[in-house]
């Protein structure tokens, strides 16, 4: 007996109970489902991390009063960083290349009558080479913009088209905490960064801030770049000791600051995704198993309504190998055909998921063989006892089987 | 020529073992036709079955063509069930929600015929027992001596030289019957086919050439009609 007719007799058995064929598939389909979701999740988060990560800049660190916790820091009654930590950075931290301070504040920015609430950042031209943020309109903050403290500001796009629509904003002057600031430049677009819109931002120069908007010279963080990758281990290091001394922590005291490094936060990250594997790897285990089951169950089943048929089969010339086959080849299809419909379900969730917690979607190309393999193994693992119980059976006894 | 040489089958173990046939010895010629008769129980069908290769004696020896059947692999007996066998049943035995076509191609599936000589074999046997163009009807949409006659078609479409009737027209009335049994008269009378057939019914054994008739597994009487 040929293949293809075999396979097509496969087809037409199960043609002829579709809906319970069908129902009989759904543990694949969960199960399978749950592999591909589980990949296309895992290559689109580790995507998104990577991505995320580049977008942070070369090397860099950031120092931030507070104590560590799990996964941010706590930083109620620990004393704030001041400008005098930045200047003991920039001359004990040798493998410290760039070093920026970083202050903000909620506050409202004016054009005209136009009005947008906004998150206003003191900073100095370094951390723009830190960052690698570049200006697609007018130009970068000088070393004079910082050193005079103008009054000058650099808009991310989302304030720009808040204030001006689509008019031209280089060159204009609008009003923040009550002073004119003249634009000197757009930042380009950067889209959302974890669900939050990373061009809804305004950069002034540091002294401006600390001169005329907050007063003082505390500083919310320390942004700064090791010389190269190599030394980012040593540049955490020297940091942490020159904070240490700075802040007055003796020996065996811990840090009442922490400074990150985003490759951690990477890690953490991907700990999390290889959690979230785990979990759709155990459920796609059970499916998987529950799914081969259920195939093993209906094509029992299937042997028992059909011995007469078999009978008959073997009756008109059917050896127990053909027999054998049939019944294989059907669970098979079984198996395939919930395979199948989990992948598609399984990228289509995939889809939906990705785009709602707004990671790339990846199609994870090594899913679609092994959704394929998987099939055709469970279909076999658990086609096999049916299959041989349907061969095993007697001509005679199957024939008068009531 | 088949041949059965002290044939003894036992159904059943121990305390609950019963004698079905008890050393029989019986032999048919090419192009007989043979009726067996006798009460229920008496251990004709068994015979049949045993002369078809779907079941196997406790003891004694089955030879087709001098050839002791026992010695032969599944492979072969599969073979011979497919190429030298044709089986008519009382209940017909056909597929249910399989076109007349489809249940008559069987044999040839099994054969390895490729599916153009498959359908056209399929046809012809299916226009030589009296159903032209009812290729497509489902065994549902058919009367019993209408499916009877597919299952005839099927039995003969791989020129089996012999045919095993069990009672093909017990589920029958008596005027499909009489056209179920002319059907099988031709075949052995025009074709040659060699026909043994299980019956109860005096008129059926009638048909035949020769009667075998049985009572309590054992031969009662083996006569010529002719």
């Amino acid at each position: 007996m040929t293949i293809s007719s075999t396979v097509r007799l496969a087809e037409s058995a199960l043609l002829r109970n579709k809906m319970r064929s069908l129902l009989t598939t759904l543990g694949m389909v969960i199960g399978v489902g749950a592999v591909v979701i589980m990949q296309a999740m895992g290559q689109g988060a580790t995507a998104y991390i990577s991505d995320q990560i580049s977008g942070l800049g070369a090397n860099m660190l950031i120092a931030v009063p507070g104590t560590t916790r799990m996964m941010g820091a706590q930083s109620a009654g620990v004393p704030l960083l001041v400008e005098a930590d930045l200047e003991a950075l920039r001359r004990r931290a040798h493998s410290v290349r760039d070093i920026a301070p970083l202050i903000n504040r909620p506050l409202r920015t004016m054009y005209g009558t136009n009005y947008h609430n906004t998150v206003i950042n003191g900073t100095t031209p370094d951390f723009f080479r830190i960052r690698k943020f570049v200006v697609t309109e007018g130009r970068d903050m000088s070393d004079e913009d910082e050193r005079t403290g103008a009054l000058v500001c650099i808009l991310g796009p989302t304030v720009q088209t808040a204030l001006f629509g689509s008019d031209h904003a280089v060159g204009k002057e609008i009003r923040i905490h009550n002073l004119p600031m003249r634009v000197i430049g757009i930042l380009e677009p950067r889209g959302s960064m974890l669900g939050m819109d990373a061009d809804d931002i305004v950069y002034v120069p540091y002294n401006t801030f600390a001169r005329r908007i907050s007063g003082n010279d505390r500083l919310g963080a320390i942004m700064f770049s090791a010389l190269s990758q190599d030394e980012i281990d040593d540049a955490k290091e020297q940091a942490t000791q020159v904070l240490r001394q700075r802040r007055h922590i003796l020996p065996g005291e811990d840090d009442d600051f922490v400074v990150r490094d985003p490759r951690e936060m990477a890690s953490v990250l991907e700990s999390v995704t290889g959690a979230l594997t785990i979990l759709l790897s155990g459920i796609a285990a059970i499916s998987l198993l529950v799914g081969g089951i259920g195939i093993m169950n209906i094509m029992l089943v299937s042997v028992t309504e059909r011995t007469r048929e078999i009978g008959l089969r073997l009756a008109v010339g059917a050896t127990s190998s053909d027999i054998l086959t049939q019944f294989l080849v059907e669970a098979t299809i079984l198996a395939l055909l919930g395979g199948m419909i989990g992948l598609l379900i399984g990228l289509g969730a995939s889809s939906i998921v990705a785009k709602a917690i707004s990671i790339p979607f990846v199609v994870p190309i090594a899913a679609i063989p092994i959704a394929f393999g998987v099939s055709v193994l469970i279909g076999i693992v658990f086609g096999v006892a049916p299959a041989r119980k349907a061969s095993q059976l007697i001509p005679l006894e199957a024939l008068r089987f009531e | 020529m088949l041949e059965l040489r002290n044939i003894t089958k036992i159904y059943g173990q121990q305390a609950s073992a019963v004698r079905a046939l008890d050393r029989i010895t019986l032999g048919v010629n090419d192009g007989e036709f043979v009726a067996i008769t006798g009460p229920s129980g008496s251990g004709k069908s068994t015979t049949l079955s045993i002369f078809g290769i779907l079941e196997t004696p406790t003891a004694g020896e089955y030879l087709i063509e001098g050839i002791p059947v026992q010695n032969l692999a599944k492979q072969v007996l599969a073979l011979l069930r497919n190429n030298r066998f044709g089986f008519v049943f009382q209940t017909f035995n056909l597929l249910p929600r399989t076109s007349a076509l489809e249940n008559v191609m069987l044999p040839l599936i099994y054969a390895g015929v490729g599916t153009r000589e498959r359908t056209a074999r399929a046809k012809a046997a299916l226009d030589s027992v009296g159903l032209p163009g009812r290729y497509d009807a489902h065994p549902n949409q058919l009367s019993g001596g209408q499916q009877q006659r597919v299952a005839i078609a099927r039995a003969i479409v791989n020129n089996p030289s012999v045919i095993l009737a069990d009672e093909p027209t017990g589920n029958l009335d008596s005027k499909m019957g009489k056209e179920i049994m002319q059907l099988i008269q031709n075949l052995n009378r025009d074709r040659g086919i060699t026909v043994l057939m299980v019956t109860h019914d005096a008129s059926c054994a009638a048909y035949a050439t020769r009667e075998v008739s049985f009572l309590d597994g054992k031969i009662e009487r083996d006569r010529s009609n002719a």
